[in-house]
């Protein structure tokens, strides 16, 4: 009985037809599509995009060159060098990310006890020459200069889960 | 108007049938065109995207709709390259076999009472015979290319192609035998009446059948083995570019226009109006049967993007199976089934 009902079944295209609504009402639906360049999608506050070197409000540097970052990178992308400064505080004379190598995974952020180097929401950038690539200190900083007050409220926002 | 009309019949013959394959021609290629734009906006609203939106004219997007200008100005500046070990002559060759009886078949299509380019008696024939034309350009196409893909997908799509027109010939026989004419024209006016009095009713095995096997005879999806993307990249096109494969694009697309058009005409009532013999039949007195044709045909060929957007592929012993055990016995037992109907005035469609 069974194979008598799934045979007419099929011979009245009963699967196809059930398929046939199914997308029907899909296209009734409208489409969920952003149009990116003009529309963009949500950024979490804990997005993990390029880099920045974050100051204290006095503008003082946080980093104080303990390379824990370097050391924690599982993809070798951080190289530091430091040396004590005139005042005798110890900074970073050379603080290089390298965009190729980097994986974004955060570890740099989550080992750095000063909360100096951080990941910031941006995700939209390019390299228009060699060497470009290169994340350097003054780059970095000024990154965190420019995003000082976004990273700021994103930290406060997840200092309660951190 | 009556100047232009006099000066129309004072043209000679051959000009004044030039004028009427333009008048044909054009049109469907327009709509050849903007048929791409809808498949690709129907497909990408049932797959919830929005489909091509930023191609306009004059620096308005205007939803995409210069997308498929811009798509055919691309393909006619590109280089035809011609493989090295492909056979010139027939390579390109092909395309133009594929295209020129999707084009050809519109010459005895009807397009309302005496609106015919060739008013043909035995249009049905020429219209079985044209179709049956296009599979050898999937051959030569397959053959000349001289690349393993294009020959696979040229034996797929040939054995495909002979086996679902046994089945779409029978479905066309029951209409002969319901009509009992080969004038389109006459095919369409056997049907009046109402819309139950249409073919599709008494004939509706034979329907769809028809149109399953003209989505087959297209190689459209669900039966587009003859391209399978995943396994031979494009089947027998695969070394086509530029104008060589817009032409097999054209073709296409102008066969899916041309099944639907004849699904529509040979089962639908073709220019007859829906609400004929209903009280409604006076208040759309006024609509031109063209615009009752065209909108038949619009529903079929929304039906192969529809067909396209749902179906997976189907497996190449399937398709065999689909179309040599379960269509032509169908199609045969249903012409008996017509046949008797006709002989013992089955009403309402045969008395």
């Amino acid at each position: 009985m069974k194979t008598v009902i799934n045979y007419i079944r099929s011979l009245f295209l009963w699967e196809l037809l059930k398929g046939l609504r199914l997308t029907g009402s899909y296209m009734l639906k409208g489409s969920v599509t952003l149009q990116y360049p003009e529309e963009k999608a949500p950024v979490s506050p804990r997005f993990r995009g390029l880099h920045a070197l974050r100051r204290y409000e006095n503008g003082e540097e946080r980093c104080i060159a303990c390379k824990l970052c370097e050391a924690v990178c599982p993809a070798l992308a951080i190289t530091i060098e430091a040396e004590p400064r005139d005042d005798g505080s110890r900074r970073t004379t050379r603080y290089d990310i390298d965009l190729f190598k980097c994986i974004f995974c955060g570890f740099c952020e989550e080992s750095c006890p000063v909360d100096s180097i951080v990941e910031t929401r941006l995700y939209e950038y390019h390299f228009e020459n060699r060497g470009e690539h290169i994340m350097t200190k003054e780059k970095l900083l000024a990154m965190g200069d420019k995003y000082e007050k976004e990273l700021a409220a994103d930290r406060a926002a997840q200092a309660l889960v951190r | 108007m009556d100047a232009l009309i006099e000066v129309y019949y004072a043209l000679p013959v051959v000009v004044q049938i030039l004028l009427k394959i333009a008048l044909i021609m054009f049109p469907l290629m327009g709509l050849v065109a903007y048929y791409t734009y809808a498949e690709r906006k129907v497909i990408g609203h049932m797959q919830v995207r929005q489909g091509p939106n930023r191609v306009g004219f004059f620096g308005f997007r205007m939803l995409g709709l210069g997308q498929p200008i811009a798509d055919a100005v691309k393909l006619m500046f590109k280089e035809i390259i011609i493989p090295t070990g492909a056979n010139k002559v027939l390579f390109l060759l092909a395309p133009m076999v594929m295209l020129a009886p999707a084009l050809a078949a519109w010459a005895v299509f009807p397009f309302d009472v005496g609106l015919v380019l060739a008013d043909v008696n035995a249009g049905l024939l020429y219209i079985v015979a044209l179709s049956s034309i296009g599979v050898y350009g999937v051959i030569i196409a397959g053959w000349a290319s001289n690349s393993k893909y294009a020959l696979l997908g040229a034996v797929r799509s040939a054995a495909q192609m002979v086996a679902y027109e046994i089945a779409m010939g029978f479905a066309l026989v029951g209409v002969l035998v319901a009509s009992g004419t080969l004038h389109l024209g006459e095919i369409v006016m056997a049907q009046q009446g109402s819309l139950l009095h249409w073919f599709w009713l008494p004939l509706l095995p034979l329907f769809l059948i028809y149109f399953i096997s003209g989505v087959a005879e297209t190689n459209r999806a669900p039966f587009d083995v003859a391209e399978g993307e995943s396994e031979i990249v494009a089947g027998f096109h695969i070394e086509y570019s530029g104008m060589a494969f817009a032409a097999f694009f054209l073709a296409e697309y102008a066969n899916m226009i041309l099944i639907s058009a004849f699904t529509a005409l040979m089962f639908l009532g073709g220019w007859l109006s829906p609400f004929q013999g209903t009280f409604m039949e006076s208040w759309f007195e006024w609509v031109p049967g063209i615009i009752w044709l065209f909108a038949k045909t619009a529903f079929f060929m929304f039906l192969f993007l529809w067909f396209r957007a749902t179906f997976p592929r189907y497996r190449y012993d399937q398709i065999m199976r689909l179309g040599w055990k379960v269509f032509i016995p169908i199609t045969i037992v249903w012409i008996v089934v017509v046949a008797f109907m006709r002989v013992y005035d089955m009403p309402w469609w045969f008395d």
